[in-house]
C-alpha cells in the first residue's frame, strides 16, 4: 500500500537544500529533519497534574491490576537511556537523555494474553502499541529529561517513551497501559496517522 | 467530501498559480492542484522538495484556503535559517511544480455545520488554519457568531489585514480583535500588549457552555492563551490547540 514515489525522478528547481554530515544522517529516518531545541505539539492546553493524587496502573488483560503512587513509582528501579527520537511532524531530536522506570520493570510477575496495548493520560489522550513494542528494553515512563525534571509542556511530570515509533506514541502525563487483546486506535490513529507509526518505514498516516 | 475510513494520501504536483505577498516576511502560494481530494478547514499538508542529486526535505504547512476555494493555498512565513519556507518564499515562481501530500490531521479542524460559537486566537502565522476556517465560514449559509484574537508583533506583520478587515465589515457575527506586541502606531485603536487575562476576558464570550475554540502560534503563545482559557472555566477538551517551535520550516 506504500505509494512513497510515484513522481520518481521530479526535481523541486532551484532547490539545494541544507545537507547533514553523513555521520548524523545515517540517524534520521526519511523525510525527517533534526533539531536542537525541543518543539512542543499537544492537541489542547497542559494539564497541571497533583503528584498527591497521581497513580501509574496497569490493567485491561491483567489478573490483578497493578498500581503505583508518586512515591511507590518513585521507589521503583530507574534507569538513564540517551535515545534518538522522531516526531512525526517532521523534527528529529538526536541524542535526548531520559530517566524513568522501565516498562520491563513494570510488567515484572504480568501475566497476559493480551497483544496490545493503550497507553493512556491525563488529558484523555490515547495511544495504541503493540506489547511486543513496549516490552523487551524498548519503552520507559519517563520523569527526567536531560538531568532536570520533566517540564509540565514536555509531559511532566510524567511521560511515556518509547523512542523507536514516532513520538506521539511517547504519551504525555501518561497514567497508565490498559492491556487488550484487540487494538483500539487511540487519539491520533482516530484522526488520521498510522497505527504502528515506524519512521524509518516513515508510517506517517494512514495507509502509509 | 473527506471519508472517515483509512484512505492513502498520496504524494501529487501542484502547479504554483500565483504568490500574494502578505507581510515582508510572508507570502501565499496559491496552488492548481487537479488531483487534490478536497480538505476540511484547519487542516495542513506535506511538502517535500528534491534536490537533483535526490536530496529531499519535507516539511509540514497549514491550509489556508477554505475549502470551497478553487485553488489550494499555503501561507508560509520565511525563516531565515529555515531550509524549506526560504524555497517556497524567495525562490519558487509561477508555473513552478511542487510535491505534496494531504489533507493531513482531523482534529484541529471546523467543519461548519453548527451554530456554536466560534472562537478563533492565533499568533503571527498561527493565524493561517484559523483563515482557512474563517474563509469557510464566509462560504456557509448559516454563520456561527465568531470571534478572532490575532497577535502580531508590528502592523506590517499582520497577515490578511485587508481580507479580515472587509470579512468583519461585511459581516455583523464575525469580530476580530488584533493585537501589536512590539509596536504602538498613531491613530491604532487595537492592543498594543502580550495576550493576557484582562484582554481575553474583553474578547471572549462570557459563558463558556458550548465554544468551539482554536488556538495556534509559537508555543509560549498558544500555552498562554489556553492557560488563560482554561482558568475562566473553559472545558481544556473544547480548547483545541496547535503550537510551532522557534525552529521549523
Amino acid at each position: 500500500m506504500r505509494d512513497t514515489h510515484p513522481l520518481m525522478g521530479f526535481v523541486s528547481r532551484g532547490f539545494r537544500g541544507k545537507r547533514r554530515d553523513t555521520a548524523s544522517s545515517a540517524r534520521v529516518p526519511p523525510g525527517q529533519y533534526v533539531v536542537t531545541d525541543f518543539p512542543v505539539l499537544s492537541a489542547g492546553p497542559t494539564p497541571r497534574v497533583n503528584l498527591d493524587q497521581w497513580t501509574f496502573s496497569i490493567e485491561g488483560e491483567i489478573d490483578e491490576p497493578k498500581r503505583w503512587t508518586w512515591k511507590e513509582f518513585r521507589a521503583l528501579a530507574a534507569e538513564t537511556v540517551t535515545k534518538d527520537i522522531h516526531c512525526v511532524t517532521k523534527w528529529s531530536k538526536l541524542d535526548t537523555t531520559w530517566k524513568g522506570v522501565s516498562v520491563d520493570t513494570l510488567m515484572e510477575g504480568v501475566e497476559t494474553a493480551a497483544e496490545f496495548t493503550t497507553v493512556f493520560s491525563d488529558a484523555g489522550y490515547t495511544t495504541n502499541i503493540p506489547l511486543d513494542d513496549i516490552t523487551g528494553n524498548k519503552a520507559w515512563v519517563v520523569y527526567e529529561f536531560d538531568g532536570q525534571p520533566l517540564h509540565p509542556e514536555h509531559g511532566g511530570p510524567v511521560r511515556f517513551l518509547v523512542p523507536h515509533l514516532y513520538f506521539w506514541k511517547s504519551a504525555k502525563w501518561v497514567r497508565g497501559i490498559r492491556l487488550q487483546n484487540e487494538e483500539h486506535p487511540g487519539f491520533w490513529e482516530s484522526n488520521g496517522y498510522n497505527m504502528y507509526g515506524d519512521p524509518w518505514r516513515e508510517q506517517r498516516y494512514w495507509g502509509d | 467530501m473527506i471519508s472517515r475510513g483509512p484512505r492513502l494520501i498520496t504524494w501529487q504536483l501542484g502547479v504554483l498559480a500565483e504568490i500574494v505577498q502578505e507581510t515582508p516576511r510572508v507570502s501565499s502560494l496559491y496552488f492548481d492542484a487537479p488531483d487534490w481530494p478536497g480538505h476540511l478547514a484547519g487542516q495542513h499538508i506535506d511538502v517535500r522538495l528534491t534536490a537533483d542529486d535526490g536530496y529531499q526535505a519535507e516539511r509540514s504547512y497549514s491550509i489556508a484556503s477554505a475549502p470551497e476555494d478553487r485553488r489550494l493555498a499555503l501561507t508560509v512565513e520565511r525563516l531565515d535559517d529555515g531550509e524549506v519556507s526560504p524555497y517556497l518564499v524567495g525562490e519558487l515562481r509561477v508555473g513552478d511544480k511542487l510535491e505534496l501530500r494531504g489533507p493531513i490531521g482531523g482534529y484541529f479542524v471546523w467543519r461548519g455545520e453548527e451554530e456554536r460559537p466560534l472562537l478563533l486566537i492565533g499568533g503571527g502565522s498561527g493565524v493561517v488554519p484559523l483563515m482557512s476556517m474563517l474563509r469557510h465560514r464566509s462560504h456557509v449559509a448559516r454563520k456561527a457568531p465568531a470571534r478572532l484574537l490575532f497577535s502580531s508583533r508590528t502592523l506590517a506583520d499582520v497577515i490578511y489585514h485587508e481580507e479580515l478587515e472587509r470579512l468583519s465589515s461585511a459581516d455583523g457575527g464575525l469580530r476580530v480583535f488584533h493585537t501589536l506586541t512590539r509596536e504602538k502606531p498613531a491613530g491604532w485603536t487595537g492592543y498594543t500588549r502580550r495576550i493576557d487575562e484582562a484582554m481575553v476576558k474583553e474578547v471572549v464570550w462570557p459563558t463558556q457552555d458550548m465554544v468551539d475554540v482554536f488556538v495556534c502560534g509559537p508555543t509560549s503563545f498558544v500555552e498562554a492563551a489556553a492557560s488563560l482559557l482554561v482558568a475562566m472555566g473553559y472545558d481544556p477538551r473544547a480548547v483545541k490547540t496547535e503550537r510551532f517551535g522557534a525552529t521549523g520550516g
